[in-house]
Formats: C-alpha cells, structure tokens, sequence
C-alpha cells in the first residue's frame, strides 16, 4: 500500500515533468496566493501590533483628558488680550470627589519654558505634575527616581529629564545631581527616565513634537511658572492662561473605562461653553482597532481567498487538459486493471504535487517578502508561525478541491472509448 | 490425449451475447446472439471484414465492454454479477492485452510498463520484479529495461507489451490486430513469440482481418454481421 502510493507519487512527478513550462506556469498562480497571503498577514499584524503596543503605553485603563486651544474669535484687536481655556482645576476636583470607579487622577501643567545645561538649549515639553504621573503611565525610570510627595510638599527645585533631554543635554555623562536651568531658574535633576515608543499616527504624543519631556512637581511649576503665559506676536501681545493641560484619569477595571470616559465627557460639556478640550481614551481606541483588524482580516481573507480560487480555477484547467491528453493512458490502466480509485489518486497526487509545490515555493517567497518590505519600506512584519503552516495547508487543500473533477472525470471514462482515443 | 485433456476447461465461455448499439436513431447490433466457447491452450483467430463485430467481441472478451443481453463468463465467473472494481481485479488477474499500437505508458521504461498490470493488484506477489526480468528476457529485451518507449522500434515495443501481457500469468491472452503496425519481417517475429507462447500452452485469441495472419492461428473463427460466418481448423485443412 505504502509502495504503491511511492509508485503513484513517483509516476505523478515523472509526469509533471514531462511538461515543464506548463506545470511551472501552472503552479504559479497559487504560488503568488500563498505568498500574497503570508506577506500581507505579516505586514498587517507588524502594523497592528505597533499601533496596539502604542495605544498599551498609553494605559487602556486610562481615560486622558487634554486643553486645547478653541478656534480663534478675532473680535477683539487689543494690543493684549487674554485667552483663557482648557481644564480647570475644578474639573479635576469634581473627577476626584464624584467619579466612581476612578482609581487617580493626575493633572499636569506645561511651561512652556527653554532647558539649558551650560550652552546646551532645548525646548522640550516641560510638565508639572504630582509623583502619581509616572505609575498611570506605566513609566520606568532609567535611573534615579521619580518625583515624589516630598518633592511636592517643599515645593523643592527638583527635575525629571526624558530620555530624549537627558542625551542630548548629558550626551557623554550622568544626568543625576546636575543642575540644569529651566526657564530662569537652575533645578537639581534626580532622575531619568526611560525612553517611550514613538507614538505614530494613532495618537498624537506631544514630547514628541516638543523634542522630549522635562518633569517637576506640580506645586513647584504652579509657583515658578505659573498659569499664564504670554506669547509675543509681531505687535501684539497674547496672554493665555490655562489651568491644566492634562489630566490623566485611572480607572479601576477596563470595562468601566467606557462609562468613566462618557462620565467625562458629560461633565467637561457641562462645564465648558467652548471645546477646549479633547478626551482620549485609549480603550476606545483599542477595541477600534480590533474592529479595524477584524475588516482588515477579512479584505486580506477575501484577496487571498480570490487569488487561491483563480490558482486553483488554473490548476484545475491544466488537469482537465491534462486528462484529455492522457485519455489513452487512461484507457490502457483501466484495461490492465486498474480500479476507479486507482485513476482518482494517480490524477490527485498529481494535482496534489502541483499545489502542494506552488504552496512551498509560495511559502519561501511568503517569508521573503516581509523581510524585503521591513528592508525597503521601513515598515514593521510579523509572521507569526502558524501563517506559513496554515498557507501551505490552504494550497493542499485547493489542489485536493480543484482535483477532484478532473480526476473523477478521468476514472469514469468509459475504457472502450479511451483506448479509441487518438 | 494431451489436446483432449486441455480441451476440457473453458476458459472463455459466451452464451447468446448479443451486443446493441444506438447510433442516433439507428440500432445497430454489433453481436447477435454468439455463443462459443473458447478453451485451455487454443491459439485462435477472430476474423472478419470491418464491421462484423469482432472488435465489439473482442471488448466484452476483455471485460472493458459488458453485453446488452446474454452471459459471457471468465473460468466460470459471471461477468454481469461483477461491479466495475471487481472487474478491473479480473482484468488484471486473468486477461493479457496487446493492442495495435503497443499502448505502453510513455513516461515509463520497460521494466516499469510490464510491471503495470502487478502495480492495481492488492497484494504484490513475491519476486515479481524477477519475473518481469526474466520475461524481458524471454522477448528478447533483457538489456533494455531502463528504455522508454519512444527509444523502442515498434517491434520492440510490441515485444514489451507482449511481455506486460504475461506478467500476471493470465487465462486468456488478447490480441488485437497485434502485427498491423509492423513490418512484415517485425510482424513475423512477433508471431513466431505467440507460437512460442501457444507451445507453452497458452490460450490465445488474436484478432486481425489479415488472411496470413489468420493463417498462423491454430484455429480460425470468422465472423460476419456479428455472427459466427465459419469456424475451422488449420491444421486439418492443412491435413495434419
């Protein structure tokens, strides 16, 4: 049995090759599905996966709220003016005394100040904020420490820097001890922090625009800087004054996220008679994306679905040509003995052997491509293992589908008229 | 005493087998009601003009073809109670073909196409690949095993087929119309082999529609309009 099916698989290659080109050709089509479907899956997951590993360092139990400057009303042509907006400090209250289910809530201030460490200058985004900043964030910290409830109480000179500040300022040296200058005043660095990934398109991370983070407690950016901030234009000056610029809510458990945002959202419209504020919620932003992967996987299905059917439509084409060709054979097997089942496998197998070589060949250029594409296209791919394993079995699978007709076709020739054919 | 104990078993027995074909809206009966009994180590030849119906017998003789109506049976088995796998095993097992155009498998060489007909059996005998040396040998081919067929002469070719045909040992060789591609020299060669073959006391039924060849058979049934025209004896014509 075992032999036979050796003989059989052995015949089906030998007459594979009897025609070359035509076999090659034919195999083409499910080796460009297999490959389309490896290439696409491992770009697709590469992309899905960075934009998931993003919106995770934003917290998912996380609801951020952040000011935003309203759309100018240019009504008043005053020399100067003061714009007021964005997050109060009453909104942080009343998240903090009514909202149920809400585990923190961190506020954060910005200045919008320059760092200098001797003739070193940067504008990073500098951020004051209580010591809760670095847990709701899942921050690490490179070395030193964070700032802590000390920190605030003392109201003490005392900084953060970003990873970003802390090699630029200190390229060759330590940051920790030195005393940088932010604004007008020299602050004591205690720490530094871990880089964070490079938010992309999902959300919009402002370190990133402002070339790095600064970080000292709240009440020390509160005396120091202050909540207003003028900007000088060409003849005029504009003042705004903003409370907070950020107030990072943690929820208890992720499914309360949704009801925490909505909350927050109803309470800031209340409040606000402008949108001077935006409300981002990374959770929403996942289950988002799960939906977008959902479609995403059922284009890619759908194409790799499409382009297999077509191999496979061609496959079974050549077999059928195949068939005709070989009706005289056919008729000789079945005159010495050869049973229906006989003729079903031997054209099977063949078939078979086609898809099943399109199917590694398709593999082998499935796994290329990813690496082609990260090297060219700088863009992230990921093959996860059961991709390939699963696409060769799809290929197997179309030559066992698209076989089968031309195979039964052939084992129920009637052999009188087979073995008349020319 | 040797020809009347060989006599005794039929090999291929046909009973009122009447074969009908419908040709649009013509009948045309290809067989009417032949009956005749062909036995152990006879060496015939089924004659007769195109049309007479001896290609029609020839395919319910090798059980490709079954009769409209009638009882054709292989060493007393039935061939209508068969289905259509347990009639391929008969194929196999009992009946040796050779065809006009030879009909070896192009994509296999020699040794591989007289082993064809062992390949559809489900139990592969022992020493088989022996078997089928030997009998390459015994046609003359034993240093061209590993030839395809398109590296044959068509009398080499037929040699092969000749040998396909005996690899199972079967109860009844068929021949159709064996030497009608060859030459007359090839030809002569090729019977010469099927004497050799009858000698040994092999039960043979070749068809052909050409007298000189009908002459070399043992016996002679000639057929007409799909019935028996003369049934002789070449050998008491020739008053041995």
């Amino acid at each position: 049995m075992n032999l036979r099916f050796v003989k059989t698989l052995r015949l089906g290659v030998q007459s594979l090759l009897l025609h070359k080109l035509r076999s090659f050709l034919t195999t083409l089509g499910v080796l460009f599905g297999v490959s389309s479907v490896i290439a696409m899956l491992a770009v697709g997951e590469g992309g899905q996966e960075e934009a998931l590993e993003q919106i995770q360092k934003l917290g998912s139990q996380n609801v951020i709220l952040r000011s935003v400057k309203p759309p100018e009303d240019r009504v008043s042509n005053q020399e100067t003016r003061v714009v007021s907006y964005g997050l109060t400090r009453a909104d942080e209250e009343r998240l903090r005394v009514t909202f149920p289910g809400v585990t923190r809530v961190v506020p954060a201030l910005q200045a919008p100040v320059e760092v200098r460490f001797e003739d070193k200058v940067c504008s990073p985004r500098v951020l004051a904020t209580p010591p809760g900043y670095v847990a709701v964030t899942g921050r690490e910290m490179l070395e030193g420490r964070f700032l802590t409830w000390g920190d605030e109480q003392s109201d003490a000179s005392v900084c953060v820097l970003g990873y970003e500040v802390a090699r630029f300022l200190f390229p060759f040296e330590s940051a920790a001890g030195k005393r940088v200058k932010v604004g007008p005043e020299y602050f004591e660095v205690v720490g530094v922090m871990w880089p964070r990934v490079p938010i992309g398109s999902v959300v919009q991370d402002p370190s990133v625009e402002a070339g790095g983070e600064v970080f000292m407690p709240l009440a020390t950016g509160r005396s120091r800087f202050g909540e207003r901030q003028a900007i000088v234009r060409s003849g005029s000056q504009e003042i705004t004054e903003v409370q907070l610029h950020e107030i990072i809510v943690e929820v208890d458990e992720a499914e309360n996220v949704p009801f925490v945002a909505d909350a927050c959202r109803e309470m800031l419209k209340r409040n606000h008679d402008k949108k001077d504020y935006e409300v981002i919620v990374p959770l929403e932003l996942l289950l988002r994306l799960e939906e977008t992967k959902r479609i995403f996987q059922i284009v890619l299905s759908s194409i790799a679905g499409i382009s297999l059917l077509v191999g496979g439509i061609g496959i079974m084409n050549v077999m059928l040509a195949t068939v005709t060709e070989r009706t005289r054979e056919i008729g000789i097997r079945r005159a010495l003995g050869a049973k229906r089942r006989h003729i079903v496998s031997q054209f099977l197998v063949e078939t078979i052997v086609l898809s099943g070589c399109g199917g590694v060949a398709g593999v082998l250029l499935g796994l290329a491509i990813p690496k082609v594409v990260e090297h060219f296209a700088d863009l992230n791919t990921i093959v996860r293992p059961a991709a390939p394993i699963f696409a060769f079995l799809i290929s197997v699978g179309v030559g066992v589908v698209f076989g089968l007709y031309p195979a039964w076709r052939a084992a129920h020739m009637d052999p009188v008229e087979a073995l008349r054919h020319e | 005493m040797t020809q009347a104990r060989q006599a005794s078993e039929v090999v291929a027995d046909l009973r009122d087998v009447t074969r009908v074909y419908q040709m649009g809206q013509v009948e045309v009966r290809a067989l009417d009601q032949l009956t005749f009994q062909f036995r152990q180590g006879e060496y015939w030849g089924i004659m007769g003009s195109s049309g007479s119906g001896k290609s029609t017998l020839l395919n319910i003789l090798a059980c490709i073809d079954r009769p409209s109506s009638g009882s054709y049976s292989v060493r007393g088995t039935e061939i209508a109670d068969l289905d259509d796998d347990e009639l391929s095993e008969l194929r196999g097992q009992s009946l040796g073909f050779i065809f006009q155009s030879y009909n070896l498998i192009p994509q296999l060489n020699v040794l591989e196409n007289i082993l064809v007909p062992v390949l559809y059996q489900d139990e592969q005998p022992d020493g088989i690949e022996e078997r089928a040396v030997a009998l390459a040998a015994r046609v003359g081919l034993g240093d061209r095993l590993d030839h395809r067929p398109t590296e044959l002469s068509g009398g080499q070719q037929q040699r092969v087929a000749i040998a396909r045909s005996l690899i199972n040992d079967p109860a009844l060789i068929l021949a159709d119309e064996a030497t009608g591609n060859l030459d007359s020299k090839t030809a002569d060669e090729i019977l010469e082999l099927f004497d050799e073959l009858h000698a040994e006391g092999k039960t043979i039924l070749l068809v052909t529609h050409e007298p000189s060849v009908g002459e070399r058979c043992e016996k002679v049934l000639r057929l007409r309009d799909g019935k028996i025209d003369e049934v002789y004896d070449n050998r008491s014509v020739d008053g041995s």
